[in-house]
């Protein structure tokens, strides 16, 4: 099969036209036109923040952000990249914490002066519903908090968006510590698990096993058994168990949404 | 090209046979191979495999070991410094230096404050920011047998027979036995794992795991363990310089390692940090993209620990063996060797060739399964080709849903379907395209069960060390080493610093390598560590200019 050539574009890359080949990610596109990258590339997947972008395109007034390694460049494309967004956070031994209603506000006073503009949810790459999580905060609502933001990869955009200095990231991380830490029941498996090692358990059949010759051991390992993956019915369905009306992926990532735009 | 959907119409023809074999194959499995099946898959189709794209490391202490030319070509190079450099100005000194911000350096940090150093005395120097890391990328889950079913043994069989029982015992026996600490540890930092309403974990399985012992924070598990001993790090004030690669271990006049000579990737200034222990966390090396196949590791992982570690006389084992995760993206083309999560198939996603018939056990053990997917696209010619020419077979994804319910792939799996949905392809309807890509070092740097080398003063955790995960690792038990030995390293460390003071510093050993170079005749022209891959556009490196500015 022929390889096609793909088009040419013209991406404005901090205040330069470069043409690139269309169908690249802006990072990709800005190593094309030459530029090795020290900052704004980190695991160039979508999960580190590394690659915040702000652009525009051609003549619209409108400013948009992304990552740069998740987003297609396009044609006319005015773009930068910003390094990091500093970021203000608190510090707090999480041990003296108490999963009172307050305890972010404590932290996070100015969280209080959100004008409810929804700018953070715009600005936010992952699609999270920023300003709800904000909102979710300010109640006291801690789980609605941590279930909202947990998909936050700490870009910082949202906090550089906002016009009320919140910041955003480390609200959303003091939220999920709080609820992982105190209102997420602790495994009780886990914990006999624990006890039962540090009593001794398992020792002595794990000695046995490491001095088995090579031959006994891999007939110990063809004879596994193997437990059955888990169905539809199962208790670890995980919708069962995320499936609260706070859906972590939001409207913009709706199949049904994006079918119905044709985007 | 036009696409329908996100894909061009010859590859929907393939989907609509993949669909019409789904319902047939909802509940039926293929079978799983023996040991016997699983050697002869291995050593015809496995990248490992093919002599010619490997060589003998030339000299050193691990001379002879098979590796790909890639790693050689760095393990057989000159330092970027020359050995005159002045390091008698100490810039930093401390009692343990992490070099290296993942996952297994900042565990190691916080273990070091746990065992009595002063927060203070720690310094982590990392290449890129805090956190940046394959540990971060990590998605699937972390294994850890803590349920009544399961248990420490059925754990240490399970990772002994995927690593083909070449995995050092103790090691493993380490791993296996503290794995439920580590995540009670973890509990109680407040990491967001996935439970139902009484707190037991949901758990799946991966390949090669004989109970389902995947622990897991939705897809994004290793990043929700890293942002959480990142921010724990914080709250200790640990002290972390960033864009500060180590280039160099510095060794003091008893031949013992006692620091390291960073970067600053912007100034080019470098800085010499003195300490009493030195903690080798640097990760991996997928960026050096052995054998062309692409990576899903993050920017930095260019096997710059290996290279320093060598360098003071360190042994290496087990790096003829490359993992190649068997799902990688194989279509977008923005999106070839993106990591798709072992748990689509944990969570029941069939992988299947052009013609919708499955052909392999969808949970093999990793590089089993990369080898039958490789089988499949290139002896059996059964895979799909992408418009760019890379080849790939279907992760039949919409199955997930069918199984567990509408709903799951987005509740359980959103960083794949935000990743998918952004480049124009609904995973929750349509199956995607895979194929293996570079994912991990199985080896690495020879330590005792605390991190200790065979060189006094320097201690390693993470992927950059060597023997727990013999020659092929299972899911989970990456994001579960660096735990288990950043831990161990960390208070291994902090009890050596406290017994140790560095004498004067010197750059000694690497003349001693160039002697070893030259003397081994290899090529001189080339510097180790690479620290970043270059990804620039060739038109643009035609017409560059190394001038000063």
């Amino acid at each position: 099969m022929t390889t096609p050539q793909p088009d040419l574009i013209t991406m404005q890359f901090m205040g330069k036209n470069y043409q690139v080949p269309s169908g690249l990610t802006i990072m990709a596109a800005i190593e094309y036109a030459g530029y090795k990258l020290v900052r704004g590339s980190g695991c160039r997947a979508g999960f580190c923040g590394a690659c915040p972008t702000i652009y525009h395109k051609g003549e619209s007034h409108k400013l948009y952000t992304a990552l740069a390694c998740q987003t297609l460049v396009e044609d006319q494309m005015c773009l930068v990249q910003v390094p990091f967004v500093p970021v203000a956070r608190k510090r707090y031994v999480m041990d003296a914490l108490q999963p009172t209603p307050n305890i972010i506000l404590q932290y996070y006073p100015e969280i209080a002066g959100c004008v409810a503009c929804n700018t953070c949810t715009r600005a936010c790459p992952q699609g999270i519903q920023v300003m709800d999580y904000i909102q979710a905060a300010l109640r006291g609502d801690i789980q609605r908090t941590a279930e909202l933001s947990f998909d936050c990869i700490s870009c910082g955009i949202c906090s550089s968006r906002c016009p009320s200095d919140i910041k955003h990231y480390p609200v959303g991380q003091l939220a999920r510590r709080i609820y992982g830490k105190y209102i997420l029941p602790r495994s009780q498996h886990l914990a006999d698990r624990v006890s039962e090692l540090a009593a001794g358990a398992y020792q002595d059949e794990m000695t046995t096993l490491m001095h088995l010759s090579l031959e006994d051991l891999k007939v110990r390992y063809e004879q596994r058994v193997f437990e059955p993956v888990v169905g539809q019915n199962d208790e670890h369905n995980a919708v069962r168990q995320w499936g609260s009306p706070v859906d972590p992926v939001d409207f913009q990532d709706d199949p049904q949404a994006i079918l119905s735009t044709g985007a | 090209m036009e696409l329908i959907n996100g894909y061009p119409a010859y590859m929907r023809e393939s989907i609509v046979k993949v669909e019409q074999t789904r319902p047939a194959r909802l509940y039926a499995t293929f079978p799983a191979m023996s040991l016997d099946e699983r050697k002869v898959l291995l050593t015809h189709f496995h990248p490992d495999f093919k002599e010619d794209q490997k060589r003998p490391l030339a000299f050193g202490p691990s001379q002879g070991m098979f590796i790909n030319h890639e790693l050689a070509d760095l393990l057989e190079a000159r330092p970027l410094i020359p050995s005159h450099l002045d390091v008698s100005r100490v810039d930093y000194e401390v009692d343990v230096l992490i070099i290296g911000g993942g996952g297994a350096g900042t565990v190691a940090a916080l273990w070091s404050v746990e065992a009595g150093i002063d927060p203070q005395r720690i310094l982590i120097a990392t290449k890129l920011r805090h956190g940046d890391s394959n540990s971060t990328m990590a998605q699937g889950g972390i294994q850890a047998a803590d349920r009544p079913t399961d248990s420490p043994v059925m754990h240490y069989l399970d990772a002994m027979g995927g690593g083909h029982f070449t995995n050092r015992p103790e090691l493993v026996q380490a791993l296996v036995m503290d794995a439920p600490g580590i995540i009670q540890w973890h509990e109680s930092l407040g990491v967001m794992y996935d439970k139902d309403a009484e707190g037991n974990f949901v758990v799946h399985p991966g390949g090669g795991t004989s109970r389902n012992r995947m622990h897991s924070a939705r897809d994004y598990t290793g990043l929700e363990i890293m942002r959480v001993i990142r921010d724990e790090a914080r709250n200790r004030a640990i002290p972390v310089i960033e864009f500060a690669p180590a280039i160099e271990l510095l060794m003091d006049d008893h031949s013992h390692v006692a620091g390291a000579v960073l970067l600053n990737l912007e100034t080019r200034r470098y800085r010499i940090v003195k300490a009493h222990a030195t903690i080798l966390a640097t990760g991996g090396l997928g960026r050096l993209h052995m054998q062309q196949y692409p990576t899903t590791n993050h920017y930095g992982a260019t096997a710059d620990g290996l290279v320093l570690a060598y360098r003071v006389g360190a042994h290496l084992t087990d790096l003829d063996a490359i993992q190649y995760h068997p799902t990688g993206a194989a279509f977008p083309a923005q999106m070839a060797g993106l990591l798709i999560t072992e748990k689509v198939r944990g969570l029941g996603a069939q992988p299947v060739n052009r013609n919708g018939d499955m052909f392999v056990f969808p949970l093999e053990p990793r590089d089993v399964e990369a080898s039958a997917f490789i089988r499949e696209c290139y002896e059996r010619e059964l895979g799909i080709t992408t418009p760019l020419g890379m080849r790939g077979i279907w992760l039949d994804a919409p199955m997930v849903d069918i199984l567990h319910g509408p709903g799951t792939i987005q509740t359980a799996l959103p960083a794949m379907f935000r990743m998918y949905q952004r480049f124009g392809i609904d995973m929750t309807r349509d199956p995607i395209l895979v194929f293996p890509t570079l994912h991990y070092q199985n080896g690495g740097i020879v330590a005792d069960a605390h991190g200790a080398t065979t060189v006094p003063g320097l201690f390693v955790a993470g992927e950059v060390m060597g023997g727990i995960h013999g020659k092929n690792r299972l899911m989970g038990n990456s994001l579960l080493d660096f735990n288990v030995f950043g831990k161990r390293a960390g208070i291994a460390a902090a009890a050596y610093a406290r017994q140790t003071t560095p004498g004067n510093l010197t750059l000694a050993h690497i003349d001693a390598y160039e002697q070893m170079l030259r003397a081994a005749g290899v090529d001189r022209d080339r510097t180790a560590p690479r620290l970043l891959p270059d990804y620039r556009g060739r038109e643009a490196l035609e017409r560059y200019l190394d001038i000063p500015l």
